[in-house]
């Protein structure tokens, strides 16, 4: 029976699931790893900011990964003169909305509402599309306006779904990948390079997330002692209550 | 320095006795049954997370924009910029959650000893009128973050009271203050959730707390403990509201608490449960999100609503449905008919109509979650479906079992072989 509850319970914690069907990879990320953070700042900067904007978070902010303010201020500060100002998109909202039909949204808070998965699965799974306005298309977010942005690192590649039937009779479909160019980066780079931009995106929906988790290990060792000295008191008192 | 704080307090005693009066009448001479149990715990942490409600709100108000272009903004700055700002908001809607929570278990306990029961009937409705405030004020409070299931959310909700027949559309203009939900619908809903129904909220409280004082404490044998005194006039099986329970209470407090910061710290958006994957997207009146789904402490009644098929192209037969699933509750006391209060002494059809009602609220409110097409289609045809949609008829069986579990109560309640309850409480 608990079990039973705790697997309801828990159902929707998968819910990141691509409405296609495509099996959503798991994001190998570490919210730790500084290393990581950093490339993704990097990555960020130069290949979204400017389309894309982080508009609630501040560039000052980012000494969380182990840079100065110099640091910040001569790697990635490429489209803002104060360090305490925040992450604006070169391109104005306008802009983006002629170009692309729909303005490009702004990603402070995306991996809170696609989650880690999803978006390290999409930026993965773009393919040259003839059909699309803009000549790409992508798996898990089909007929998407945003272009591959990351193709000069991935490549092109082509996708054929084919529909297959097993032996039960079940239709699947099958996913066949084939390389029409190679990129700047290997698979392995790419994937990695992904990681980190994405552990990066993650980070920016809630850069007090590390602070959290600490705070609350001390909050609940805290109300452990508590709970000792509370219960201690509670049999004190009630040691004179006949029952 | 004692005689003289002594001396203080005889000073301010003599000048306003009610201080004392009140303390010796709520807490130190009021007599509880000394046999309270696990069930026992949420009225005290209702009020607790009221408190919290009340103060990480008030810091939340220093901070926040109630203004459709802002909103969204102020949220993500309260996160990022106030220092300390994320912890007062996961306090808020970690506190939201755990309220509900709270609070169906403290009337679930009702249904477990017959708290309900006489002479507690008012106590049970101003208990109820609190439950409908909370809905209110959760309901106010979710638009707030201004987020896309923020925004539809409330779309929808104003919306059933449009279907009321002849006032319905205007009645949702006027709750709206606008043709969609917009900047005169959030300022509106932003007053009513920070000063209106808090008032109400804590006005109900008090009138809570002072109906049961006035009566006395049920307790799991259910017996009124009134009934035997000793010579001196107190209850042989009360004891001292303070310290005895205070002190029980802030352990129950410690370890709520842990559970609290457990989810606050470590998973505040508890799997989209507490706060919604679709919420991070800022409002959007173009685009109306797939899946639109209230906060788990709604979901059984959004159940009903969806379960109920329409009338003549009317929604309105659900959303009375709906509001007929939550105006039955005062009606408990007087459709419980058995002659003793605790399930103890209850015998077998109010145990297998509780727990029938227990399996019924917990499927809707799964179900709430979920999309109608969960659980797929029946694979066949036939006049009386008009949906082949299984979980929505698994919802219909159970809109009917949550309904009948109170319109057959006087009828099961009355007939049930109950056991004789003792004279004094058990443990």
């Amino acid at each position: 029976m608990k079990k039973l509850l705790l697997a309801v319970l828990f159902a929707p914690l998968g819910a990141h699931a691509a409405e296609t069907g495509y099996d959503l990879e798991r994001a190998p990320i570490r919210a730790n790893d500084l290393v990581s953070l950093q490339a993704g700042a990097r990555t960020f900067v130069n290949y979204c900011l400017n389309c894309h904007g982080a508009q609630y978070m501040r560039y000052n902010r980012l000494t969380d990964l182990g840079l100065t303010e110099s640091q910040i201020r001569d790697n990635l500060m490429l489209a803002a003169d104060k360090v305490g100002e925040t992450m604006k998109a070169s391109m104005s909202v306008k802009d983006g909305k002629a170009w692309f039909g729909v303005p490009p949204p702004d990603l402070s808070v995306i991996a809170r509402s696609r989650g880690a998965d999803w978006l390290y699965t999409y930026l993965r799974t773009f393919y040259r599309d003839p059909k699309t306005p803009n000549g790409w298309n992508n798996v898990v977010f089909p007929n998407v306006a945003m272009p591959h942005a990351l193709w000069t690192l991935q490549g092109e590649r082509r996708l054929e779904i084919v529909p297959r039937a097993d032996s039960a009779g079940h239709v699947a479909v099958e996913y066949k990948w084939s390389r029409l160019s190679e990129g700047s980066q290997s698979a392995v780079e790419y994937d990695r390079t992904v990681r980190d931009l994405v552990n990066f995106l993650v980070y920016v929906g809630e850069p007090s997330a590390s602070s959290r988790i600490r705070i609350g290990v001390v909050v609940l060792f805290v109300l452990g002692l508590l709970f000792v000295l509370a219960y201690a008191m509670k049999r004190e008192y009630w040691k004179d209550v006949k029952h | 320095m004692a005689s003289r704080l002594m001396a203080l307090w005889e000073w301010f005693d003599s000048r306003m006795p009610s201080v004392a009066i009140e303390t010796r009448k709520h807490l130190t001479e009021y007599y509880a049954p000394k046999n309270f149990n696990f069930w026992y715990y949420f009225g005290s942490l209702a009020m607790l997370v009221l408190v919290i409600q009340i103060i990480s709100g008030i810091f939340l108000t220093m901070h926040y924009k109630p203004d459709a272009t802002l909103a969204f903004g102020s949220v993500e700055y309260i996160m990022r910029d106030v220092p300390g700002g994320w912890l007062i908001r996961y306090i808020h809607s970690t506190g939201g959650s755990a309220f509900f929570l709270v609070v169906y278990l403290h009337m679930f306990r009702s249904l477990l000893y017959g708290s309900h029961k006489a002479p507690r009937e008012l106590v049970w409705i101003f208990g109820v009128l609190i439950y409908l405030t909370l809905m209110g004020e959760a309901f106010f409070g979710y638009l707030l973050p201004w987020g896309q299931m923020s925004y539809w959310g409330a779309q929808v909700i104003v919306n059933l009271f449009a279907v009321i027949p002849f006032i319905g559309p205007d009645l949702a203009l006027w709750i709206r203050g606008d043709y969609v939900v917009s900047d005169a619908t959030l300022t509106r809903f932003f007053a009513l959730h920070v000063i209106a129904l808090p008032l109400v909220l804590l006005g109900l409280l008090v009138a809570h707390i002072l109906a049961l004082h006035d009566v006395g404490s049920n307790n799991p044998d259910g017996i009124e403990i009134k009934k035997r005194k000793d010579a001196s006039g107190k209850p042989l099986d009360g004891i001292p509201f303070h310290p005895y329970y205070t002190v029980k209470d802030i352990v129950g407090a410690v370890v709520f608490l842990a559970v609290f910061c457990v989810v606050l710290f470590f998973m505040p958006e508890l799997g989209g449960y507490f706060l919604e994957h679709n919420n991070f997207i800022p409002a959007d009146s173009l685009k109306t999100p797939e899946h639109i789904a209230p906060l788990w402490f709604f979901t059984p009644y959004y159940s009903i609503l969806r379960a109920v098929p329409p009338l003549f192209n009317s929604q309105f037969p659900g959303v009375l449905a709906m509001g007929l699933a939550v105006l039955i509750l005062f009606f408990l006391p007087w459709l419980d008919r058995s002659p003793v209060k605790s399930i103890r002494y209850r015998g077998r059809y109010y145990k297998i109509a509780l727990a029938t009602f227990v399996v019924a609220f917990v499927l809707l409110g799964y179900l709430g979650l979920k999309p109608t097409t969960l659980w797929g289609q029946f694979g066949f045809d036939a006049f009386f479906l008009d949906t082949r949609e299984i979980a929505t008829w698994v919802a219909r069986v159970a809109t009917v079992l949550y309904f009948l579990f109170f319109i057959l109560m006087p009828w099961y309640s009355a007939r049930d072989e109950v056991k004789p309850v003792p004279d004094r409480v058990t443990s």
